[in-house]
């Protein structure tokens, strides 16, 4: 990655223009052709420090409202097993592993997204079954006091 | 928060589209326009109103802060209740803290952070403890999930 494609991304991670000719600008800004752009973003999302280029939703407006941080403690060997189990439910947006502490036991989490704070409970039931795994709290976001998303 | 959303059929074809296959061309609401049978300024028309109402945050690049070269954690702090406010708002003052939520239990103050190196999360981590709460640190050891989609 060069500076250029820093550049690139930080004029791009805000969102590009809803005009007919979006890379335009960015082209223009950068003295370099509009297809050199797209080229170095598709370049970019190849080599992974791009995910996706594509919109971000706002689960909110469109009414899903409950986001619970699901926490597992999952005995280690186990863990592949499980991690693969919760990310097959549709509910659960994200799935790590995550380090223990020594003043916290849960080491698998599951991000659940849903409009009721009950249907996130019973997803989290749902999958306590499915997984045989019963040590779990669910924590509901109570306030969101950030949601950019990554930047640079 | 939720708004009474009227989504039309033009809208929840874009916004299911979109997310994950934005076209990477020249004059990508053209293409839109042509896949889903419509013009290329009732594309932009209908895109700029779901920003306004913010079903869609943004239409750009979604950050990989691992393929970008940085590093990311967890950060879990407690922080007694007449302190959330001032802590929350000093958390976000980093660029680097993407995600920042008040959930319940002991650990109230959760909030992700990417920064560009290991240094600056060392660095970062620094001034978190500088704070004196005290707080676990739980980056990830393994990802089986990273939300890419959202169907409306």
């Amino acid at each position: 990655m060069d500076d250029l494609d820093l550049k690139l991304i930080k004029l791009t991670q805000d969102g590009v223009d809803l005009v007919p000719d979006p890379f335009k600008e960015i082209a223009l800004e950068l003295a370099i052709p509009e297809t050199e752009v797209i080229d170095r973003i598709e370049a970019l999302v190849e080599r992974g420090a791009i995910r996706r280029f594509g919109a971000s939703i706002g689960h909110r407006v469109l009414g899903i409202v409950a986001n619970a941080m699901c926490v597992w403690n999952v005995p280690d060997d186990r863990v592949e097993e499980v991690g693969a189990v919760m990310a097959g439910f549709g509910e659960v947006s994200h799935c790590y592993e995550r380090v223990r502490c020594p003043e916290w036991d849960y080491n698998l989490y599951a991000m659940i997204h849903a409009r009721t704070r009950e249907e996130c409970e019973r997803t989290a039931h749902d999958i306590s079954r499915a997984t045989g795994i019963s040590e779990y709290m669910i924590l509901f976001s109570e306030r969101e006091f950030k949601k950019t998303g990554v930047r640079i | 928060m939720i708004h009474e959303l009227e989504l039309d059929d033009t809208d929840r074809q874009l916004v299911n589209l979109i997310q994950l296959d934005f076209p990477l061309d020249l004059h990508p609401f053209q293409t839109l326009g042509d896949q889903i049978g419509t013009s290329e300024q009732e594309v932009i028309d209908h895109l700029r109103r779901l920003t306004d109402i913010g079903v869609i945050r943004r239409i750009g690049p979604i950050l990989n802060t691992k393929g970008l070269g940085g590093v990311s954690t967890l950060v879990a702090m407690q922080v007694p209740e007449d302190a959330i406010d001032r802590v929350a708002s000093w958390i976000n003052g980093f660029d680097e803290v993407s995600h920042n939520y008040l959930r319940p239990g002991a650990y109230n103050i959760w909030f992700t952070v990417s920064a560009s190196s290991k240094e600056r999360l060392h660095e970062m981590v620094g001034e978190i403890e500088a704070l004196g709460y005290p707080f676990l640190e739980l980056p990830v050891t393994r990802l089986f999930k990273i939300g890419v989609k959202f169907e409306v």
